[in-house]
């Protein structure tokens, strides 16, 4: 009531809202377009209605079944009828996809028992399931009906991170054969790692040389560093194509200096190098960036100090320029890696099958497969190591001591 | 001039505490940067081991030049440089064994202040004991026991300055380098370090190459100062030397302060050591300094302190009418400005016993100097 006039309107606190409002559009934009398919992801890796939804009173009677001997009539009649009711509703297909991932070919099995199922009035709904397929006569069909009938479900971490779920419900890894994810994350790691030291090592005197150029000459090596981003990413990984292929520019040149025969031409695309090779030269600007920021602010006299302190140029660098420029060596190796670890397009298109890392393999389930619910998962596992990897170096380096500008 | 020259060369040698060694010769260095224009012209200059040397000019003088060709940093293009009579001017810096003092400290700012002055030890390969007393012993030199383990980032200028020395002290250098370490010190903590640095200095022994633009700092700390101007020694003399017997109108004016009066020499006397110079109707008698004679054109200097006010008549032989345009308070000193010998900006300072000496603006006064107080110096011609 009398507020206003006992606290007339802070000006500063105007300034403040005023403020807040131009950032409003950049908060909206990021939430539409980041957090909230991020979230919606990350849900879908825990959140599965569909199979709970098209067979609930299946689910519900499965509850008191033993898991060992077959499920009673009463089980096998809702879940004749539930099939039946799902394949009019056209909503079988999703449950047969579902089912069939934890137990293979389920999904024609399931298909067949709908279609069969429309001529057949009245039961035992048992005898005429397991006459249909013999499937149904298989504790491990219910199991897996079980499995995917779960709303809130860890199946797709554990998938994820090639463990199965054992009919009693403990977690054991899964047979050799199947065990695909573990692998691909430890080879992105190791990539990402050899690509950021690559990065490192050939961006090192690079950023030094422009921080130790004079203004201007330094302004037109900064543009030589950043005229890649002018290029599109598919133009230059492709590129590396026409470069690194067998019949490429550097094998000609290989072959033409005698270094190799015709017929021994080298591989340096559609593999593991030529992924490594073209990421290399695709990251390398975000190693050089924030090393230069954080070398152009180490005086020269620095060097010159350790120098008339008696250092040789080696001693000096190690012990004086080396530990200064940490924080930019730490932020340009973080985001080089963080980068490559969720890279995409270059390994698509130059790592031929033992190029490829974890991320292509979350398209595949995307776009392929359409187990979102795995690639989900994938990406959370992902999402989870970066953040460790985050705080681990945090505790290591400190955040504040990074230069990324 | 006879009084004051004596004078000068028995305070030179009760000041110089050095031995009468070389340490550091410079011999016809030249320096370019671009390979047109030199920065340092021709530079002769021996340094006696012990000496406290300072290379005073404005900037872009070349004083800066200087030092870093004797650290190492930069390579004459020109000339040799001898350390102890061995030429150097090869030898990285890291070789030459010379302590530097940088303009902004540049101590590492990643390593504890112990670690800095270890820092030098290290390298050496010097056992870590003896590296622990050495450095506890600089730290005392620059009375800062207990600051071992803080960062450079942690202390203030003047703490960060003495670390600076003691670094540069800490591997027993003979001889250290100091690039203008004053300057980004406030007065009053200058002009304790100055005393500090002062002190240092006649303690360990050390020879010490001073660099500095302020010429109070220069007169306060020095043994000797070559005042440098475009990359040319003007003069090379003990403080009192340069304030007494300047022999260049630029010296004159650099240091400390100095009327100067243009005119035309039309007399000398027979010993050669006094001339008449005519300036603006007035004939005034001069300390012949320059290479001049009758007819040539003349820079004479003469030093506000020693202008007498209403001298009894007679007493000096210049004598001229003045106008006193403005009188300034300064404290211990008042500072009178005069319309004499034709300018506006004539200055005379008296000390400040008797208040205002009874002047006020307006007053038509005489004023006096003695021939020694008034030195005629080689015209100067600007621009060159």
């Amino acid at each position: 009531m009398a507020g206003s006039l006992r606290f007339p309107v802070d000006p500063h606190r105007r300034t403040q809202l005023r403020a807040l409002a131009l950032v409003a559009p950049l908060v909206i934009y990021i939430g539409v377009t980041f957090i909230a398919p991020l979230g919606t992801m990350l849900t879908r890796s825990v959140y599965d209605p569909v199979v709970a939804d098209v067979l609930p009173e299946t689910l519900e009677l499965l509850e008191q079944w033993d898991g060992r001997t077959l499920p009673s009539e009463a089980v096998f009649a809702a879940a004749a009828a539930e099939i039946r009711r799902a394949a009019a509703a056209r909503s079988l297909g999703q449950v047969a996809g579902r089912v069939n991932r934890v137990q293979g070919g389920l999904r024609s099995a399931v298909t067949r028992t709908a279609r069969e199922l429309r001529d057949i009035e009245a039961g035992p709904w048992r005898e005429s399931m397991t006459a249909i397929d013999s499937v149904w006569a298989d504790p491990a069909t219910w199991h897996a009906i079980q499995v995917t009938g779960e709303r809130f479900t860890a199946r797709h971490y554990a998938n994820a991170l090639d463990l199965q779920r054992l009919p009693d419900g403990s977690l054991a890894p899964q047979p050799v054969e199947r065990r695909i994810y573990l692998k691909l994350f430890w080879r992105t790691l190791l990539v990402s790692t050899v690509i950021t030291l690559l990065c490192l090592i050939l961006g090192y005197p690079v950023a030094h040389l422009i921080a130790r150029s004079p203004t201007g000459r330094a302004n037109w090596l900064l543009i030589l560093v950043l005229v890649p981003f002018w290029t599109s990413l598919l133009v230059r990984t492709t590129s590396w194509i026409v470069l690194l292929q067998t019949q490429g520019v550097l094998n000609d040149l290989l072959v033409a200096i005698g270094l190799v025969s015709d017929d021994g031409r080298v591989a340096m695309v559609y593999n593991m190098t030529g992924t490594i090779v073209a990421m290399t030269h695709v990251l390398l600007p975000f190693m050089v960036l924030p090393l230069y920021s954080v070398m152009r602010g180490i005086p020269p006299t620095y060097m010159n100090a350790a120098a008339s302190l008696g250092a040789t140029p080696v001693q000096a660098f190690l012990r004086v320029y080396w530990p200064q420029s940490l924080p930019g060596v730490g932020a340009g190796a973080l985001l080089v890696f963080i980068l490559a670890i969720g890279f995409y397009i270059t390994p698509a298109l130059v790592g031929g099958s033992d190029g490829q890392l974890i991320s292509n393999m979350i398209a595949y389930h995307m776009q392929t497969s359409l187990n979102w619910g795995l690639a989900a998962a994938l990406g959370g596992v992902l999402l989870v190591g970066v953040i460790v990897l985050y705080v681990v170096y945090e505790r290591l380096v400190g955040v504040e001591r990074m230069g990324l500008g | 001039m006879t009084e004051t020259s004596d004078r000068i060369e028995q305070d030179a040698a009760r000041d110089f505490t050095g031995s009468r060694r070389t340490h550091v010769e410079f011999r016809g260095i030249k320096k370019s940067y671009d390979g047109q224009t030199l920065v340092v012209k021709d530079l002769d200059l021996s340094i006696r081991a012990g000496e406290f040397v300072t290379l005073l000019g404005p900037s872009g003088s070349g004083k800066t030049t200087i030092l870093m060709m004797l650290a190492g940093f930069q390579p004459p293009t020109a000339g040799e440089i001898l350390l102890d009579g061995n030429p150097i001017h090869d030898l990285p810096a890291r070789k030459r064994g010379i302590g530097m003092v940088f303009q902004n400290y540049a101590l590492f700012p990643h390593m504890s202040v112990g670690a800095n002055l270890a820092f030098p030890l290290e390298v050496r390969g010097i056992r870590a004991e003896e590296r622990r007393e050495r450095v506890e012993r600089a730290l005392g030199l620059v009375r800062l026991e207990g600051f071992a383990d803080r960062r450079p980032g942690q202390l203030s200028g003047g703490q960060q300055q003495r670390v600076a020395i003691a670094r540069a002290l800490v591997f027993e250098p003979s001889l250290v380098l100091m690039d203008e370490p004053l300057g980004a010190l406030d007065r009053s903590l200058r002009d304790e370090m100055q005393y500090e640095i002062r002190h240092i200095h006649q303690a360990l022994g050390v020879t010490i190459v001073y660099v500095t633009h302020d010429q109070q700092e220069a007169m306060v700390m020095s043994d000797r100062i070559a005042v440098l101007r475009d990359g040319i020694i003007e003069q090379l003399a003990v403080p009192e030397g340069l304030y007494e017997e300047p022999e260049s109108a630029f010296v004159a004016r650099f240091i400390g302060e100095s009327n100067q009066l243009r005119g035309r020499v039309c007399a000398i006397s027979e010993e050669g050591d006094v001339c008449d110079v005519e300036t603006d109707g007035e004939v005034l008698s001069a300390l012949k300094v320059g290479r001049c004679q009758v007819g040539d054109q003349v820079t004479l200097s003469i030093r506000p302190e020693r202008i007498k006010i209403n001298p009894a008549a007679g007493r000096y032989t210049n004598e001229v009418d003045a106008v006193v345009e403005d009188l300034t308070f300064l404290g211990e000193q008042l500072r009178i400005r005069l319309a004499a010998c034709g300018r506006e900006d004539f200055i005379a300072t008296i000390p400040n016993i008797v208040g205002h000496g009874g002047l006020v603006k307006g007053d038509s006064i005489r004023i006096g100097w003695t021939v020694i107080d008034c030195r005629a110096l080689n015209h100067e011609e600007f621009g060159l």
